[in-house]
């Protein structure tokens, strides 16, 4: 139990390198537009992530009041609700979740918590924005463009993505989405070879990787995954890109569409699901990852007491993330696969629960006879365990290949991935903002406000995906815009549809009064200080609020200890900093 | 536990096995001693580029093994005619042999940059740019070549039409990736040239001061497209 005592702090070694040179803005424009300071890039990242993902939630209200009061709304017709759909889809999983955690919180936290002054390389930390940007712009655009945007459905699967039976297939739909991905792609690595080298190169004295914040390690695990992921839907999107505007057949067999033979011929459609789900799975965990990361420190900071297992936490963080790359065919059982290879899939699957299970343990654990307040970040990282589990229950049916077979292709899948990748992870978000917000701005967002939107998302959440799970498991299949009278459909689906919409669209209220809130606190929050939540990582020991340029002033600091010396007996304050060098100070060489 | 002495002559507690692995790698500091960061960052945007071209390879191998019609045969279509005699593979052998010979130029230009001879780094760097832009003319030639024989992404006069999309989208993303390596070839054999390094002038794309290993950086970025070509020229043509 090495972890858990904190012990006499190791000799903090002299600095390897002297500091590297800082690049200082000169002009009005290079300071907050094309501003080359993390800091800036991590605000317009999340900034256009939350703009982009307004128009994700607007979606899911439209497709709500279809699935809920089916006939009642002209303007939603089968193509425009399968074009909610795949924008939707593509919004959150892509342009939301991933730019948020990664270019949001990594650019804003890993500098800091790992005390650095900028990224290593600012210049193309700044192209990256830039690029997503331009691939956000891209995607706007199919939304105005004839045809309207893509409606092929989030996986884009061939060959019905570009045939003219689906939305955008034969119009520019589907050529700008494809586009779109290409440019976020290219912009995401230029970030992401950024966090990777800060993290592992450009840490300050004292920063070993195994003193890390976890939420550092979970960015970190995320991005190296990403940039291994990535490459396969980018190979993807090129080569359907081919198949749309060359007309090769890379994933195109031969097709008779309306009574005429197409001049397709010899592609493999399957060939397109493993590339996508050899990106897709992984992107699962991309999201997943820094939101366990992130819910470590909250839980930690907020039950003042340190992380259980910190050693394993790392551990269980780097074999989710190792994992996760082969078990990607378990998205595929119900295409065609040799049973074989559907038992491996399922074995690979099943073994994930266990480094996860670790992570919900240790959490518990953390919790256990900690001095919990109920601070709205704590809410939201206890709600986040409790969504977490849920969804990763169904998932252990879905991933056992004879269970996924009938419930495949239903409703109990969008339940499914909605509790685990959806709302799990974006109660994180919530609670990182509310916690992280007094170090952006310099002022605590509205404790009222928060307090209703927590708990009308958290028990909201539960009204849309409880009841989503039944509907799924009576047998509605997932993207029909309208179930009509079927036989084996019970009367009660339709009004659990019904609720479901009225449940949503209260769940999205509440999300107004939030982007409320962190605009009302900004000028009338109440003023938070350095440390509000006296909590024990770099980011809130910086000598300014919120930190200027360069971070932490004249000096980096040396940190001495690891980030969770919470209530360490004989201490003086029930949290000892990270770069405290506390009783030992005496003992130190300069 | 053993006593070990760091690179700092403080001599301290190391922990033993898989710990002591763990240790070394997360040490402090910096995970890679004395690894610049634009090296690292070099490195793993090279291997995030590897599962590029190994998506593309593994894509390319799936169509050409499950395709329905028969294969073009390589020997056939990539032979040229000389003085009447077919030789197959002549003008990817000539391919080869150019961008293998400019690995070794480039490695004499990183050994000439270290060595600060700008003068002989910088013609080093121009002729192995030089020998890209053959590479580059070459693979034109043979598209050239391989349209008028009737190849085209969507279809050829021998087979799979699947041969054609894949020729062109490989290779021509290789191709791509030499051209962009000339293109920075010859910005940093200027750089070089006018003595950037020396002075410490703020560099282009990155807007901080450059250092002599910014040719080995840019030579590993041109090994790295060279051994590509390897795989591509395994796979394509002696397949």
């Amino acid at each position: 139990m090495v972890d858990i005592t904190p012990g006499p702090v190791d000799a903090v070694p002299p600095a390897e390198v002297p500091e590297v040179e800082l690049y200082h803005p000169h002009s009005w424009w290079t300071k907050y537009v094309f501003s080359q300071d993390a800091k800036v890039i991590a605000i317009q990242y999340s900034g256009t992530a939350m703009a982009i993902g307004l128009v994700a939630l607007v979606l899911s209200w439209l497709m709500r009041l279809q699935l809920g009061f089916p006939g009642t709304f002209d303007f939603i017709t089968p193509e425009a609700y399968y074009q909610f759909i795949t924008m939707h889809g593509m919004i959150m999983v892509i342009y939301l979740l991933t730019a948020l955690f990664l270019g949001g919180f990594g650019n804003y936290l890993i500098p800091l918590m790992v005390g650095a002054r900028d990224m290593v390389f600012p210049y193309v930390n700044m192209l990256s924005y830039w690029i997503y940007l331009l691939a956000v712009l891209v995607l706007v655009a199919s939304f105005f463009a004839p045809g309207g945007p893509t409606g092929a459905g989030w996986t884009l699967y061939p060959p019905q993505a570009i045939l003219s039976g689906t939305p955008g297939g034969q119009d520019w739909g589907i050529i700008l989405m494809l586009v779109s991905l290409i440019l976020f792609i290219i912009g995401f690595t230029m970030g992401g070879l950024n966090y990777v080298v800060t993290v592992l190169q450009g840490r300050t004295r004292g920063m070993t990787l195994m003193r890390l914040p976890l939420t550092v390690w979970g960015i970190f695990t995320a991005t190296v995954m990403a940039l291994l992921a990535f490459p396969a839907l980018f190979v993807a999107c090129v080569m359907m890109l081919f198949d749309r505007v060359l007309g090769t057949s890379f994933f195109m067999p031969a097709l008779v569409e309306m009574g005429e033979q197409l001049s397709y011929g010899g592609g493999s459609p399957i060939l397109f699901q493993h590339l996508f789900w050899f990106f897709g799975h992984p992107e699962v965990y991309i999201v997943a990852l820094p939101a366990f990361g992130i819910v470590s420190d909250l839980i930690s900071t907020h039950a003042r007491k340190n992380i259980f297992g910190y050693r394993m936490m790392v551990w269980a963080i780097v074999a989710i993330g190792a994992l996760s790359f082969v078990v990607w065919a378990h998205h595929m059982y119900v295409s065609g696969m040799h049973p074989y290879f559907g038992f491996f899939f399922a074995t690979t699957t099943l073994i994930i629960a266990i480094p996860t299970a670790i992570k919900v343990y240790n959490w518990v654990l953390t919790l256990w006879r900690g001095d919990i307040h109920l601070t709205i970040p704590m809410l939201f990282a206890l709600a986040f365990i409790v969504t977490f589990v849920n969804g990763g229950l169904t998932g252990l049916f879905l991933g056992n290949v004879v269970v996924d077979v009938p419930l495949s292709d239903t409703m109990f899948v969008v339940a499914h991935f909605h509790m685990v990748m959806g709302v799990a992870p974006i109660l994180v978000i919530f609670g990182a903002i509310y916690h992280w917000y007094p170090k952006i701005t310099g002022r605590m967002l509205n404790e009222v406000m928060g307090q209703f939107h927590f708990w009308v998302t958290f028990v909201g959440a539960y009204a849309i995906f409880f009841p989503m799970h039944y509907v799924g498991l009576v047998g509605v299949p997932r993207r029909y815009p309208e179930i009509g009278d079927t036989a084996f459909i019970p009367d009660s689906v339709h009004d659990l549809n019904a609720f479901i919409t009225i449940a949503a669209l209260i769940v999205g209220f509440a999300q107004m009064v939030f982007l409320f809130n962190l605009f009302w606190s900004l000028k009338f929050g109440r003023e938070a200080g350095g440390n509000p939540w006296r909590a024990t990582t770099l980011e809130w020991q910086t000598s300014e609020t919120p930190p200027a340029h360069g971070n932490f002033g004249k000096e980096l600091p040396v940190v001495y200890r690891w980030a969770y010396d919470y209530n360490v007996p004989g201490a003086n304050e029930d949290f000892l900093a990270q770069n405290d060098p506390g009783a030992a100070k005496a003992a130190q060489p300069a | 536990m053993a006593e070990t002495t760091t690179n700092f002559g403080i001599s301290e507690a190391q922990p033993d096995g898989w710990r002591g692995i763990a240790a070394d790698w997360s040490s402090d500091q910096r995970a890679f001693k004395n690894v610049s960061w634009g090296k690292a960052m070099m490195w793993i945007f090279l291997l995030s580029d590897t599962f590029i071209f190994g998506c593309f390879l593994l894509s390319y191998m799936t169509a050409r093994m499950s395709t329905t019609v028969p294969w073009p045969n390589p020997s056939e279509v990539f032979g040229l005619h000389v003085a009447g005699v077919s030789v197959p593979l002549l003008l990817i052998a000539i391919m080869t042999f150019v961008l293998i010979s400019s690995s070794g130029t480039m490695a004499m230009a990183v050994n000439y940059g270290y060595r600060r001879d700008r003068r002989k780094a910088a013609i080093l760097m121009l002729l192995t740019a030089a020998l890209g832009a053959t590479f580059v003319g070459v693979q034109a030639f043979e598209w050239t070549k391989l349209i008028m024989e009737g190849v085209r992404p969507w279809g050829n006069p021998w087979g799979a039409e699947q041969f054609g999309a894949s020729f062109f989208m490989i290779t021509g993303f290789h191709g791509t990736h030499v051209t962009f390596g000339v293109i920075f070839l010859l910005i940093i054999a200027r750089k070089v040239w006018r003595g950037d390094y020396d002075v410490g002038r703020r560099g282009f794309f990155t807007s901080r001061r450059g250092r002599y290993e910014s040719v080995e950086i840019m030579g590993l970025y041109w090994h790295f497209v060279d051994l590509v070509w390897v795989f591509i020229f395994a796979f394509f043509y002696l397949w």
